[in-house]
């Protein structure tokens, strides 16, 4: 690594560490990229078999291999396949004949709707629930706001979903559609309200582990010393939970979004298919059904994609939202710890003075 | 020792009392059954009688035969996909604890790859592709756990390996495997007990929502899961085929959950260490 301690002080440091967490993320969507093509094409001993069935006549099968190119050898497949991806090019659906970037497209604007809207419900909830569950740590209403979290937390996200359905679809209960069958001639915000149900199920799923998350870097926040200090000089506590502790403990949430997101798209297939919600889940759920090969391939990668940028935007936003990150000379990874430990035997021992201030 | 310290705590007691009920309920169920899962013995979605106490569902199964029989299978494969990647994942979060940079770095870097792919995904890929036999499914399961299992472990394992005993056992000659497995890892079984309690929850999740979608075990048998999707069309006339295998997932999942949730409490408590 080149010496950084002549940098014109112009340059913000932590620049240097996004570029290198760039090239980490795209080393990681490439490797993605290969894992997805060798599950779906090199690791079944014959795809078109697998996508035509077991008793398809072999005259079909060898048009289906030409058509995908499967009589190639692996590498050429896997270069033409990772080629055309970079391109924007995912191959055409076997099942409806279309694009599938085009297919892809509106489902995915369809599942970010759904996504963006449990998010703009569970994070105000989460930090006020967090919050306020924090402020009156040990008291009655922490204990069953925490059992209550727990119970949350425990149910199958799934069963969330369907109790929500069985609920909605039950007489009297008409008033918000129990399934969210979309219009495709309407744009989606005139049809809101078959959005409700689905991301109150996927929230409920979400909120436990924000919450709890808020909670605890809350609670920690508000033993530390600044906070002692704060109370001491009289400032108001309101002024110190909201201004001085809440901005510190919601560091860590960041993180805690972009994991939330992680599960949230394996729930919001799940949910999608039980409110039948057009989105990118009941894509890739049909396309696992009608065997379409290509679909399934674009679908995972686009979903997994969207995982490495959501990590990647996660650190972003975690350096830059701290100060002693933000201006550090060199930024160690975050969250995961990149930097090779040294073998205990092999690290140099600390000075008595050093682990006095380590602790 | 550390057994009776958690069994003090009565959330430890409750959710070890939930989970072993539903446990005896879905192991001695099949011998407890009137009927055989799959035999058709009354009206289509019938309605709770005196011979069948919660009714029948889409097929005229007993549903209460069907429901003591379904209870297996998302049990042994939900507890044989997180016992595999307990293990597997934490011998390789030792391993890269322990070892030197190149290996820690590379096993750190997979695990972090493949948290990349949302667990049900990437299940969902391998499955679609490779077929669904019920030993595919748990090692798939395994497999999408196994990273969070890598990163606890290693954690964990890094922590306790820079503190004065693992250097006495150093210093003292102890081969490599013996301070890994008789000095670092009954340190950090705790989290890695209560991380096992997690994904025998979201193991027991994921697997319902497999057979769910269609993905897992396949139809003629009885699995919870795969009872919830059958039935869904006669949610209104017979809700019962679809709530209790619904309410016996979830108060599983409840238990296994609120048990692994009051051992890390007790043992934060008496000040072990938590990563």
């Amino acid at each position: 690594m080149p010496d950084h301690a002549h940098r014109s002080p112009r340059t913000p440091a932590w620049l240097a560490w996004f570029i290198g967490r760039l090239g980490y993320g795209l080393l990681t969507a490439w490797v993605i990229s290969l894992v997805v093509f060798i599950a779906t094409q090199a690791l079944p001993s014959d795809p078109a078999r697998v996508i035509l069935g077991p008793d398809a006549p072999l005259e079909s099968i060898v048009t289906l291999q030409r058509q995908l190119g499967l009589d190639q050898p692996l590498l050429v497949q896997y270069l033409r396949w990772l080629g055309a991806a970079l391109c924007g090019d995912l191959g055409i659906s076997l099942d409806s004949q279309v694009p599938v970037a085009q297919l892809l497209f509106g489902r995915l604007g369809h599942t970010l709707a759904l996504l963006a809207g449990v998010l703009a419900l569970v994070v105000p909830l989460a930090l006020t629930l967090g919050v306020s569950l924090a402020l009156r740590r040990d008291r009655p209403l922490d204990r069953w706001g925490l059992s209550a979290l727990i119970l949350l937390k425990a149910t199958p996200s799934f069963l969330l979903a369907i109790g929500l359905v069985l609920l909605f679809s039950m007489p009297g209960m008409g008033w918000l559609p129990a399934v969210s069958i979309l219009d495709p001639q309407l744009p989606l915000w005139r049809q809101l309200p078959s959005l409700v149900l689905p991301v109150v199920a996927l929230s409920l799923s979400a909120l436990p582990y924000l919450t709890r998350m808020v909670r605890a870097s809350m609670i920690e926040a508000l033993e530390s010393d600044y906070v002692v200090a704060a109370r001491l000089r009289g400032i108001p506590e309101r002024r110190i939970v909201w201004r001085h502790t809440l901005p510190n403990a919601l560091t860590p949430a960041i993180q805690g979004v972009a994991l939330t997101l992680r599960t949230l798209v394996g729930g919001a297939l799940l949910a999608e298919v039980i409110f039948s919600y057009p989105g990118i889940g009941t894509a890739l759920n049909a396309a696992i059904q009608m065997r379409d090969l290509p679909m399934i391939q674009g679908v995972v990668l686009v979903i997994t994609l969207a995982v490495v940028l959501i990590n990647l935007l996660a650190d972003l936003l975690t350096v830059l939202l701290t100060p002693k990150l933000r201006t550090a000379r060199r930024v160690k990874m975050i969250r995961r710890n990149r930097r090779g430990i040294r073998p205990w035997w092999r690290r140099a021992r600390r000075t008595p003075a050093q682990e006095a201030t380590h602790d | 020792m550390t057994e009776t310290r958690w069994l003090a705590d009565p959330q430890v007691r409750r959710g070890a009392v939930i989970t072993a009920l539903v446990m005896l309920l879905a192991l001695l169920g099949p011998w407890l059954a009137p009927h055989a899962p799959t035999a058709m013995v009354g009206p289509v979605y019938g309605p709770p009688t005196a011979g069948a106490p919660l009714g029948h569902d889409f097929l005229g199964h007993d549903l209460w035969s069907r429901l003591l029989s379904g209870g297996v299978s998302v049990l042994w494969m939900s507890v044989a996909a997180a016992t595999l990647a307990l293990v597997v994942g934490g011998s390789l979060g030792l391993l890269a604890g322990f070892s030197r940079r190149r290996l820690d770095q590379a096993i750190s870097w997979a695990a972090d790859v493949s948290l990349a792919f949302p667990d049900l995904i990437l299940v969902l890929l391998i499955v679609s592709m490779l077929g669904r036999a019920p030993w595919l499914i748990v090692l798939t399961v395994a497999i999408a756990f196994t990273p969070g299992v890598v990163r606890l472990a290693r954690g964990s394992a890094v922590a306790v390996a820079g503190q004065e005993f693992v250097e006495a056992a150093q210093m003292m000659g102890y081969s490599r495997w013996r301070i890994l497995f008789s000095e670092i890892l009954p340190n950090i079984l705790t989290p890695l007990l209560v991380h096992f309690g997690n994904m025998l929850t979201w193991a027991v999740g994921m697997l319902s929502g497999l057979s769910f979608l269609g993905y897992g075990v396949a139809p003629p048998a009885a699995d919870w899961g795969l009872m919830i999707n059958e039935n869904q069309a006669g949610l209104l006339v017979q809700p019962w085929a679809v709530l209790a295998p619904a309410l016996l997932i979830a108060v599983f999942a409840y238990g296994t959950n609120i048990l692994a949730e009051g051992i890390g409490r007790v043992s934060a408590r008496i000040g072990e260490k938590q990563p």
